[in-house]
């Protein structure tokens, strides 16, 4: 069976390396993956989705809308955006972290106090927590993708993949003990 | 050894692999990483060139001087490099020759859907489009082989998925090809028509030996399933249609698509009931079909624009997608892009916004966001270099039709590199009256920061000769010529207002550095002390009139409640543009 995982976020939260560590440490465990990513405008604040799909033979490397085993939103807006994307008995994991867009803080529209709660109504299984308030505590917000990438690995089942290795090999070696630190408050928090 | 690869990064490493000694290409989503990615190998010789048709024809010399070469660009760039192209396509090849070219179905990124795989049929050269990354790297490998074999340059066609998506590559090494002797051939080099005639003859020669050849290719493969329902697909539509119709339905999956094969596809179709073409864009492959005299699917159930992704097949098919979740559609903000903090297009587009009477012939890059709130500053935006040009034909019209407005066009740098050199020529030699605005921020900004030939440095990052643009302007013949820091507005003002007043063509420069680029030691010491700073709202001044929010920064946050503005201290850079809008002082700077 292929798995869905779906990563959103806005331009410069570091989703596309998240997405990039979990495919390297899928691949490397021995699964066919494929990932899609659409960039085009997200330096310029728009918003930004990852699409990695696994298994034993993947075909397409777009997830269907209805078939996301997983959302991943490291913004809570674009958790409800991609809503459409979970498979009716799927997970979201969602930042809860707020940024507002030009066309809220230029007063065209209102950004929703309930958006968690929201996304509580449609999806079964949600874990929300601020990742970017625990990512500051460890000494840097930019963490927070990697405090995220610890979620996907333990709610995915996928500890068994060396996941340090895969850290000290794709982050800068001055924030290696910082993400490693990251990886852990992730997995953490679902226990929680 | 396995490695995960963008289709663009396995393209580069197909070329690679392929002893590819020269690579050429202008940047433009989705194809811009391609050359990217080659210039990280020594090996190979890249270069950015200031636009598609100049690359087309620097493949095209180091084809003719015995290398292996190759250009890549995206959809609408081939039809800049058209021209070369259909002739060259004459020729054939001395050293083995590719074109890459990156579509958009779905138009992420591009001002049209072009399917080019009807350049092909049209310049009658022989195509291959891969589904995904490991077909990248192979079909480039096999299409420098085969330019050589059958004498011709190949096209390999892209689509936005496959350039982008990433899937697993088998990498192998690189086999060194010897450069083969130049010899001077008239015949074959010179298209004068007594030649051209020749070749004409000759291409229908090699075409039906392509056409063999399609019959017997690898990349053109049958997979016999059930044989109730028969698919023709191309590059990643295979893989879309095998999610929705799974192992049960029969393929032909078609990799080398022009020629076709009449022989192969005759005898799939006989061997199915009903036959499905799935494939993006035009039916290219459809109306093939149909010639053949089968009545397939297609275009009567799926879209003819657009991808053909899962869900649409889905919904065409079986008129529902796959089951989704209800949620709180409404309550979904939109978050379009917008220009950055710092941005040094803001203030121009800013003040401009605010001149009556004029008509702004808009271009290509970051500053088409200019045409949206809160700057309307942009009335028109056609394709690489057309605001200059756009802009003399509207305003001769105008002043002929006796129509009392001024017509301002602006470009990028890049842009202005591309084509807009030969527009600002049509405007001095035509005596006409418009004002020509480069925004010069030092860089191919949109497509992510690529050197230009304004820019000091190649695509290998060697130091390179720089184009001064203000001597350059004057030597082309404009009188007037003003540079500008874009983040000054009163001097934008100045600037605009000289132009407007003169009936003469005059150039407008605005220098300052696109905030995201990577600074060379010449930007440090001419832009001193950019980006270091920070403005702040004094929140006792503030009289929340949010007037500074009409410069669109989104550093700009308005608080509710307490009804003043607050700028983000984590992404403002001090460009101080807000503070000279603010009308009661209450923006400062702090160092």
């Amino acid at each position: 069976m292929t798995k869905n995982v779906l990563l959103t976020g806005v331009g410069g939260q570091g989703t596309i390396l998240a997405a990039k560590m979990l495919t390297i440490g899928l691949m490397e465990h021995g699964y066919d993956v494929k990932m899609s990513e659409i960039h085009g405008m997200s330096q310029r604040g728009g918003d930004v989705i990852s699409q990695v799909r696994y298994g034993e033979k993947v075909l397409s490397p777009i997830i269907e809308k209805g078939s996301a085993d997983m959302i991943v939103a490291f913004e809570k807006m674009e958790a409800l955006r991609t809503l459409p994307y979970l498979r009716p008995e799927g997970t979201v994991v969602v930042n809860d972290y707020e940024i507002p867009s030009m066309t809220v803080s230029t007063g065209l529209e209102k950004y929703a106090k309930d958006v968690i709660q929201e996304i509580q109504k449609s999806a079964n299984k949600v874990f929300a927590f601020d990742a970017t308030k625990m990512a500051r505590e460890l000494g840097n917000a930019k963490a927070t993708n990697v405090i995220l990438l610890g979620t996907i690995i333990k709610i995915m089942d996928l500890e068994d993949i060396d996941w340090e290795q895969i850290i000290r090999t794709n982050v800068k070696e001055k924030f290696i003990d910082l993400n490693l630190e990251a990886l852990k408050v992730g997995m953490d928090a679902v226990n929680k | 050894m396995k490695k995960l690869l963008t289709g663009d990064e396995a393209i580069a490493r197909g070329a690679y692999e392929a002893g590819v000694r020269h690579a050429s290409a202008y940047p433009g989503t989705p194809s811009t990483e391609i050359l990217e990615n080659i210039a990280t190998y020594k090996e190979i010789y890249a270069e950015w060139a200031p636009n598609e048709k100049v690359a087309m024809e620097s493949a095209i010399g180091a084809s003719m001087a015995g290398v292996r070469s190759m250009a890549s660009m995206k959809h609408v760039g081939v039809n800049v490099a058209a021209d070369p192209l259909m002739t060259y396509a004459y020729m054939g090849v001395n050293g083995g020759t590719v074109l890459v070219t990156a579509d958009e179905p779905g138009m992420f990124s591009s001002q049209n859907e072009q399917d080019n795989r009807n350049y092909a049929k049209h310049g009658k050269f022989p195509m291959m489009e891969p589904a995904d990354s490991q077909e990248c790297l192979d079909m480039m490998k096999a299409a420098f082989d085969l330019s050589e074999e059958f004498n011709v340059l190949f096209m390999i066609r892209l689509v936005t998925r496959v350039c982008h998506s990433k899937s697993i590559v088998e990498l192998g090494e690189r086999k060194e090809i010897e450069v083969k002797p130049w010899e001077p051939n008239p015949m074959k080099y010179v298209a004068l028509p007594a030649h051209a005639r020749i070749l004409r003859v000759q291409i229908e020669e090699r075409t039906a030996k392509l056409r063999e050849f399609s019959e017997v290719c690898p990349y053109n493969r049958v997979e016999m399933n059930d044989r109730k329902v028969g698919i023709i697909a191309s590059g990643p539509s295979y893989y879309y249609a095998k999610e929705v119709f799974g192992e049960e339905a029969s393929y032909l999956k078609l990799g080398f698509t022009w020629p076709l094969p009449p022989k192969k596809i005759t005898e799939f179709c006989n061997s199915v009931d009903e036959i499905y073409i799935v494939e993006e864009d035009d039916p290219y492959i459809e109306d093939f079909v149909r010639m053949l005299g089968f009545k397939p699917h297609g275009k009567d159930l799926f879209p003819p624009y657009g991808e053909m992704l899962p869900s649409i097949l889905r919904k065409c098919l079986d008129g529902e997608e796959l089951p989704t979740v209800e949620y709180a559609q409404d309550k979904v903000i939109k978050r379009p892009p917008t220009l950055c903090s710092g941005c040094p297009h803001r203030g121009f587009f800013y003040r401009l916004g605010k001149r009556k009477n004029i008509m702004i012939s808009g271009d290509i890059g970051c500053y088409t966001l200019a045409a949206g709130p809160p700057y309307n500053a942009m009335n028109s935006c056609v394709c690489m270099g057309a605001s200059f040009s756009v802009g003399h034909g509207a305003q001769q019209a105008f002043d002929r039709a006796g129509v009392d407005r001024r017509v301002v066009a602006v470009l990028g740098d890049s842009t202005f590199f591309h084509t807009g050199i030969n527009s600002l020529l049509n405007t001095v030699y035509n005596n006409s009256r418009t004002i020509s605005v480069i925004l010069d921020n030092r860089i191919t900004a949109m497509t992510g920061h690529q050197n230009n030939p304004g820019t000091g440095f190649t695509a290998q990052g060697d130091p390179a000769g720089e184009i001064q643009l203000e001597p350059l302007v004057k030597a082309m013949g404009i009188k007037h010529v003003r540079v500008v820091n874009p983040n000054d507005l009163d001097a934008v003002d100045k600037a605009l207002d000289e132009l407007l007043a003169i009936d003469e063509a005059s150039v407008l420069i605005t220098r300052w550095p696109c905030v995201l680029k990577k600074f060379s030691q010449e930007d440090i010491d001419e832009f001193e002390g950019m980006f270091s700073t920070k403005n702040f709202v004094n929140q006792e001044v503030c009289i929340g009139c949010r007037k500074c929010q009409k410069t669109g920064c989104p550093s700009l946050e308005f608080q509710d409640e307490e009804k003043k503005m607050l700028i983000n201290p984590d992404s403002c850079v001090g460009c101080d543009v807000c503070m000279q809008v603010c009308p009661v002082q209450a923006i400062q700077k702090k160092q």
